[in-house]
């Protein structure tokens, strides 16, 4: 194999490489800016193809509370985003039952189809990744 | 003295420490993430509803519905607006931060 060659072989393979990633959103929407930040990273990792997963614990399960409505705090709803998500082939969303229980909050009231994990399953999700980046 | 609390009750001690400081006559107002604590069926639920029979409990309307809480809002706490919120500081000779 030729220099030339061998470098596109590299590359194609280096291309090839997905890794799972997972980000793991633990704040609550508005209050800071964390979470509107974790959404706009996570749809930038799905543009390199990457497999991606979104973990919700502790304040970060209220980012995906239904009706949320900005109008008087004249910033911007970016809850809709959530359930756009599938379009981006980001389809994996696992909400820790523990942390709705705590806030009184019932999966009826989520605005996106979720999966419900245990937190013992959280932590077992989180085991399986390759990158895990924290909001 | 009117106490304002901004926090998550989950994240942070500011509502507990504003709840073991506040005195009757006293008033709270929850604002930004510490809206939560003024939802229902939440863990923070119990200790809120004891400091309600001291001193009245106020939650600011635009957080709330910012965050979809508008509908599970404890009963006893009055929700107010931000001319609300303005009275509240003209009615109280201080008040104090709990950030």
């Amino acid at each position: 194999m030729t220099q030339v060659a061998e470098a596109v072989e590299r590359e194609t393979q280096t291309r090839a490489v997905v890794k799972k990633f997972m980000y793991v959103n633990r704040k609550a929407p508005y209050g800071t800016i964390y979470a509107l930040e974790g959404l706009e990273v996570a749809l930038i990792s799905a543009a390199f193809d990457q497999d991606v997963s979104l973990a919700f614990l502790d304040d970060g399960v209220y980012q995906l509370v239904k009706g949320q409505q900005t109008k008087g705090l004249e910033v911007k709803n970016f809850s809709p985003t959530y359930r756009a998500l599938e379009g981006y082939d980001i389809e994996k969303l696992y909400v820790e039952r523990e942390s709705l229980e705590a806030r009184g909050i019932t999966e009826g009231q989520l605005l996106v189809a979720v999966q419900v994990v245990s937190a013992r399953e959280m932590s077992e999700l989180m085991e399986a990744q390759d990158v895990i980046i924290g909001f | 003295m009117l106490h304002i609390v901004n926090k998550s009750p989950y994240e942070r001690s500011s509502l507990t420490s504003c709840l073991a400081h506040a005195t009757k006559g006293g008033a709270i107002l929850l604002i930004e993430d510490a809206v939560y604590a003024a939802t229902r069926g939440s863990t923070a639920e119990a200790a809120l509803k004891r400091a309600m029979r001291e001193l009245p409990v106020y939650a600011l309307g635009p957080d709330l519905e910012a965050r979809g809480m508008q509908a599970a809002v404890i009963d006893g706490v009055k929700v107010v607006d931000y001319g609300g919120f303005v009275d509240l500081v003209a009615e109280h000779r201080t008040s104090q931060s709990w950030l």
